[in-house]
């Protein structure tokens, strides 16, 4: 029994040698064979020698582990300070550079209607890079969605997760009274916060991003507190579906028209309002709330995704 | 020095701890809450830097749903149990 592990390990011994073989019309389930084989693995794996061998494996890996880690913190460290020390040089080499800037801070709010010159700047100036933001975020979304997402077709029916975590809703949360009020204050006022940023986005701080991921915070703090139940009522699979895509659109219809007229030439008729209002800033406002219900759609789909295969309840609840 | 500077300096330095004790920490779910931690640590620290902006967002974002979604992938990969704690 010492020596078993080492002959084993050197190939000598065969820790499944007394498994009946499969012969033909020889009878035997398939689950016998798998309990025998269990077995046999777990004598294996509950021999001292094993364990001190796994012992010493797993110690060793975390050693180079963290000495790996530390190697590529420091060597990313390193190529990204070099490109910050250059990056401002290479960018004074453009003599209308300074310009830029200086224009972005005098004239902003005159131009865009914006007392907060950064949602001037993301949502007028470059709301075309704001635009493949929202687009990578929804492409992630749809990437999570395809790696993660269960249903029948990439289940077995029998006994995988999908029943288990569809229907019997393992983490009965919604029972816990303390939990259950504490989310609910919580996550009210994290998702009235949440609007305010989002609304405010070109008066203060704030703005599309920050207000979705803080309403996407709140959905998920009251989806874990409150059980899944209560917002699978409000937010289907097809209503998310239909939220995300037609923000998505009408960010790209508002814009394109923007974009389209001032291309050539045109004034575009949106009225930019007094400054510091809260109707006001052209379209940076309806700018703001399509990213903020893109951004907290895809938090909160992740959430959802990786926590139990899926959005909303089941369809066929609807 | 004034107050201000000395706490940039303190969270700054808790800052390289947490960076450090990321890597550091024995096991997966540890390394997720020093992260978080980074994150507020961040957060306060855009403050300071005057862009409040990028401080909601690394509140939300950092500390908020990207801790939530390491630790939903622990639970996928079986690093805690079903019952919270941390597997042996």
């Amino acid at each position: 029994m010492k020596d078993l592990l080492n002959r084993w390990l050197d190939g000598e011994f065969d820790a499944f040698e007394r498994m009946p073989e499969l012969q033909e019309g020889y009878d035997i389930s398939l689950d016998r064979k798998h309990e025998l084989e269990r077995s046999a693995a777990e004598r294996i794996e509950s021999l001292p020698q094993t364990r001190q061998i796994a012992e010493k494996e797993r110690k060793a890996f975390h050693l180079w582990y963290v000495i790996a880690a530390f190697a590529c913190c420091l060597t990313l460290a390193l190529v990204f300070l070099y490109m910050t020390a250059h990056i401002t040089a290479y960018g004074r080499e453009n003599p209308r550079a300074e310009a830029i800037a200086d224009r972005y801070i005098e004239r902003g709010t005159e131009e865009t209607g914006a007392v907060n010159a950064v949602a001037g700047m993301i949502l007028d100036y470059r709301a075309f890079d704001t635009l493949g933001e929202s687009h990578v975020l929804f492409t992630a979304l749809v990437v999570v969605m395809l790696m993660l997402k269960l249903d029948e077709t990439n289940t077995r029916k029998d006994r995988e997760d999908y029943y288990r975590v569809r229907f019997e809703k393992y983490y009965p949360t919604d029972k816990d009274p303390i939990l259950r009020l504490a989310g609910t204050l919580q996550g009210s006022f994290i998702l009235l916060f949440g609007i305010y940023i989002l609304l405010n986005g070109h008066l203060g701080p704030g703005g599309g991003f920050s207000g979705g991921a803080v309403l996407g915070t709140g959905l998920i703090i009251l989806a874990s507190s409150l059980g899944d139940a209560d917002i699978d009522h409000f937010l289907t699979e097809k209503r998310f579906r239909v939220f995300t895509a037609s923000a998505l659109i009408f960010y790209i219809l508002a814009k394109g028209y923007v974009f389209f007229s001032g291309a050539n030439g045109l004034d575009n008729h949106i009225p930019k309002g007094t400054p510091g209002a809260i109707l006001s800033a052209g379209l940076i406002l309806p700018l703001d709330i399509a990213v903020g219900v893109i951004v907290a759609c895809t938090m909160f789909g992740f959430y959802s995704l990786f926590r139990r295969g899926g959005i909303g309840g089941d369809e066929t609840d609807d | 020095m004034e107050l201000i500077e000395i706490c940039r300096i303190l969270l700054l330095v808790l800052l390289l701890g947490c960076v450090i004790g990321v890597n550091l920490a024995r096991s997966l779910l540890q390394s997720v809450l020093v992260f978080m931690a980074y994150s507020s640590v961040m957060c306060v620290l855009w403050i300071l830097m005057e862009s409040p902006d990028l401080a909601i967002t690394e509140a939300a974002v950092g500390a908020g749903v990207s801790g939530m979604l390491f630790l939903l992938t622990l639970k996928k990969l079986r690093e805690i149990d079903r019952k919270g704690g941390e597997k042996s």
